[in-house]
């Protein structure tokens, strides 16, 4: 029964979302309050309907109903109830029906909480998120139904792939929906204003929230699948510039120039034709990423739920939304009044900056991940790793770490150079000491991982500076900074913030990928192995029972070398029957901002003939920061939200919304 | 400056083109230059030894052959990849992916020694046992040992079996 009501859901939705397209756009055309309101009103009822269409699916996961297709390929009665609940978004079907709740969610918030919204640009922008949604949901019942009923249900379910039952896993799909279909407002804001030929600084202002919003559920999302990837699969990579990684990479980099290019346009009406290029590019990249995520036209270490023939229709769905967006930006934008005027130094033109390399960032890794679709065409298999983002990517951003402290410490309109340098001489010369003792410090000379801390500092302390700079730190009397701090608005901390960790972030990407430290030996209980300052020991090897799955356990305790107990790690193999797949659970030390990560491998005889296991172990020095950087630049992100300046109540009230999502 | 343009409008659209201008160029050079080596070809079996040069770093794909999984205590690990006509020899140093397996397609990235054996510096992983990587379904397709059902066409999605 529950199958039927939710396909039932889902096929009204589409109704609804049709109606609000049109009610919306009606009322757009005619003036009529009541095609608006109606419009209003089906946006509503379609984010309701997929709810209630989600909740099906939710309630046959959790009952384990495995008559229906998707249910059977991706649960079964011996996972525990939280994998059952992510198996939900662990399958291509869900994982769509997930899309279209957060488009229909955001829709309907649109409709709920612009009212402070111009009302043609309001019913516009409700009657494009209308058109985004008839599209998703079409594509979810027509092609992707995930209620479809098998003829003969089984009786037990394939579960879902092990790999995926792991608490940061659960949660990455919704964060990066959330984050990715956010970025439908934007986009639909900017078709809307390029309809009505009128983009100004209150544009701006209304696109700002949503953006922030999004980007930072987004960074919160891409730091959780790259966490994941670090501890879960084992080789403690948290970044491989794999295809489906710069899926999700496209659209940050986009969503993070529109932040800043939206700033411009509304506090000095400069760059709208800019601002709203970078609105439509940034859902284009959302959705190219769920195509290529999907499609699996390019080969990717972590490619779930593939299905060539609907990439084709997301493919279809990608051009004729991004197609329609892209050709009335062509059509409308020369009409559009050119933007204020501003001085080479300036702060608009450091953000102009920003964007340009934030642009030719993403457009570089948009080359990278597409081109061996290029060879595709030659007949020719070719990939594209590592090396060639590192030669591209690290430059541009490098550059553009190099200016971003000057940029918030710039005038607008017109600015002194010499002033913002001598505010930031501080920052430069511990930047400065901290690239030379990376370099004395360290035996392999490693000049890259030098210059990343250098810029890391840099960009820290820089963002710091200006922060005391505000409150006027050590200038005036510490009661009077204090009042400062609580007087500034929340906006310009969440900058601070976001740029702290941005700074933090790179410290601890180019420290930790420069010294990590790699030990592997096959060890007999008892046997120990070296690791840099410590020894690990292999105590023991011990048999666990998990609810549906067992294991290996490896009993390692770590000690320095003079024999001072420092920390246990336990490392997992586990066995999923039912998926017949090994897993490897990773043993972690947390050592401060360093992390002691411990493998246990498989079964190898000693040259003596007993048998042992393969420990591998790696010493990850600063990793810590690569995680804590990005989720303070998201909780930079949700503080600026709670500006009041940013006339928030829109978004503020919309979380909600996507914590729903969440669930 | 007199060969500066009169109107500040267009003064400022100079500033940013002679901004981005070298930007731009900087971001083509390194694009073109990275793709030297960054691009890495793709061969099967049957096309690997002739098509690839020792030392240079290239992707092998196919099935592991069945029984020719050997794990040495220094913690190395050899397997054949095979396309069923051609077997070449890998051996790679490290943590071998969870759903690696006899039968089973893989993707392996490395260079060939003089020997003529090809060292692995990446055994690429795969999430899912549904999953085939597209270039190798393309390989074997080519020759002819692509079979519908054998454990990893990602069809099986679509039509469930019953679990065993």
């Amino acid at each position: 029964m529950t199958a039927e009501l939710g396909a039932f859901s889902l096929v009204l939705a589409l109704v609804f979302s049709l109606a609000q397209a049109v009610l919306s756009a009606a009322g757009r055309v005619t003036g009529a309050q009541a095609f608006r309101r109606a419009g209003e009103g089906a946006a509503l009822a379609a984010f309701l309907a997929v709810a209630a269409a989600f909740l099906a699916l939710t309630a046959a996961f959790v009952s384990s109903d495995f008559s229906i297709a998707y249910v059977a390929n991706n649960s079964h009665t011996d996972k525990p109830l939280i994998y059952k609940i992510a198996g939900v978004w662990g399958g291509h079907e869900g994982s769509l029906l997930l899309w279209c709740l957060a488009l229909t969610g955001y829709g309907a918030a649109v409709a709920l909480f612009g009212e402070r919204l111009p009302r043609n640009l309001k019913s516009l922008t409700v009657a494009s998120q209308g058109v985004l949604g008839v599209l998703f949901i079409g594509f979810a019942v027509f092609a992707s139904n995930a209620f479809l009923r098998l003829p003969t249900p089984p009786v037990e379910g394939r579960s879902l792939n092990p790999l995926l039952q792991d608490p940061a896993l659960a949660l990455h799909p919704p964060f990066l929906y959330a984050g990715y279909v956010g970025l439908s407002v934007p986009f639909s804001l900017a078709v809307a204003a390029l309809i009505e030929g009128r983009i100004d600084a209150a544009w701006a202002r209304w696109v700002r929230p949503w953006t922030l919003a999004a980007w930072s559920l987004l960074t919160v999302g891409i730091t959780l699948g790259a966490f994941w990837a670090y501890y879960e699969l084992g080789w403690g990579g948290w970044w491989a510039w794999d295809p489906v990684e710069n899926a999700s990479f496209m659209p940050w980099l986009a969503s993070a120039a529109l932040l800043h290019s939206a700033v411009v346009t509304e506090k000095r009406g400069a760059l709208p034709g800019w601002t709203v290029f970078l609105a439509l590019l940034a859902f284009s990249f959302s959705m190219l990423g769920a195509f290529l995520v999907r499609s699996g036209i390019l080969t990717s270490v972590h490619a779930f739920a593939v299905d060539p023939t609907r990439g084709v229709i997301l493919v279809g769905i990608m051009l004729a939304a991004a197609g329609a967006g892209f050709g009335l930006f062509a059509w409308r934008v020369p009409n559009l009044a050119p933007g204020g005027v501003f001085a080479p130094i300036s702060r608009e033109a450091s953000l102009v900056l920003n964007n340009l390399f934030l642009a030719v960032a993403a457009a570089v890794v948009f080359v990278g991940t597409l081109f061996p679709l290029l060879f595709e065409a030659l007949h020719k298999t070719i990939s594209i790793g590592p090396p060639y983002f590192n030669l591209t990517f690290a430059p541009l951003m490098g550059a553009a770490l190099l200016v971003l402290p000057a940029g918030p410490l710039l005038a607008w309109k017109r600015a002194d150079l010499k002033g913002v340098w001598q505010r930031l001489m501080l920052a430069a010369a511990l930047a400065a000491g901290a690239a030379i003792l990376t370099l004395a410090l360290h035996a392999p000379i490693a000049v890259f991982a030098a210059i990343g801390v250098g810029l890391g500092v840099w960009v820290a302390v820089g963002a710091l500076l200006e922060a005391a700079q505000r409150v006027r730190l050590f200038k005036a009397p510490l009661a009077e900074s204090l009042r400062r701090v609580g007087g500034l608005p929340r906006g310009s901390w969440g900058m601070t913030l976001a740029h702290l960790g941005l700074g933090l972030f790179v410290m601890g990407a180019a420290y930790e990928t420069a010294y990590r430290v790699e030990a592997a030996e096959v060890l007999a209980p008892g046997g120990s192995l070296r690791l840099g300052a410590y020894v690990l020991t292999l105590d023991s090897v011990v048999g666990v029972a998990g609810p549906n799955y067992s294991a290996e356990r490896a009993r390692i305790s770590v000690t320095r070398a003079n024999g001072a107990p420092v920390c246990k790690a336990e490392p997992e193999r586990r066995y999923y029957p039912v998926n017949r797949q090994q897993t490897s659970e990773v043993g972690l030390c947390f050592k401060g901002l360093n992390d002691l990560y411990v493998v246990a491998g498989d079964a190898r005889a000693l040259p003596n003939g007993t048998e042992g296991r393969l420990i591998r172990a790696y010493w990850n020095p600063w990793v810590r920061l690569i995680f804590l950087g990005p989720l303070l630049m998201a909780i930079g992100g949700a503080l600026s939200l709670s500006d009041r300046r940013l006339r928030l109540a829109a978004a503020q009230r919309a979380a909600p919304v996507t914590a729903e999502a969440r669930a | 400056m007199a060969w500066l343009p009169k109107s500040r409008k267009a003064r400022r659209r100079l500033t940013i083109i002679a901004a981005a201008a070298p930007i731009l160029a900087a971001a083509v050079g390194l694009s073109l230059y990275a793709m030297g080596d960054g691009v890495v070809f793709f061969y099967g079996p049957s096309e690997a030894h002739s098509k690839a040069p020792i030392g240079r770093v290239v992707r092998i794909g196919g099935l592991v052959e069945a029984g020719s999984v050997a794990r040495a205590a220094d913690g190395s690990v050899s397997f054949k990849v095979t396309d069923r006509q051609v077997a070449i020899p890998v051996t790679y140093r490290g943590d071998l992916p969870d759903l690696f397996r006899e039968g089973q397609g893989v993707v392996t990235q490395g260079a060939f020694d003089n020997a003529g054996v090809f060292r692995a510096s990446q055994v690429l992983a795969k999430h899912d046992e549904r999953y085939m990587p597209p270039e190798v379904a393309r390989a074997l397709k080519a020759r002819g040992e692509w079979k519908r059902g054998e454990g990893q066409g990602a069809d099986q999605a679509q039509t469930p079996r019953p679990a065993a």
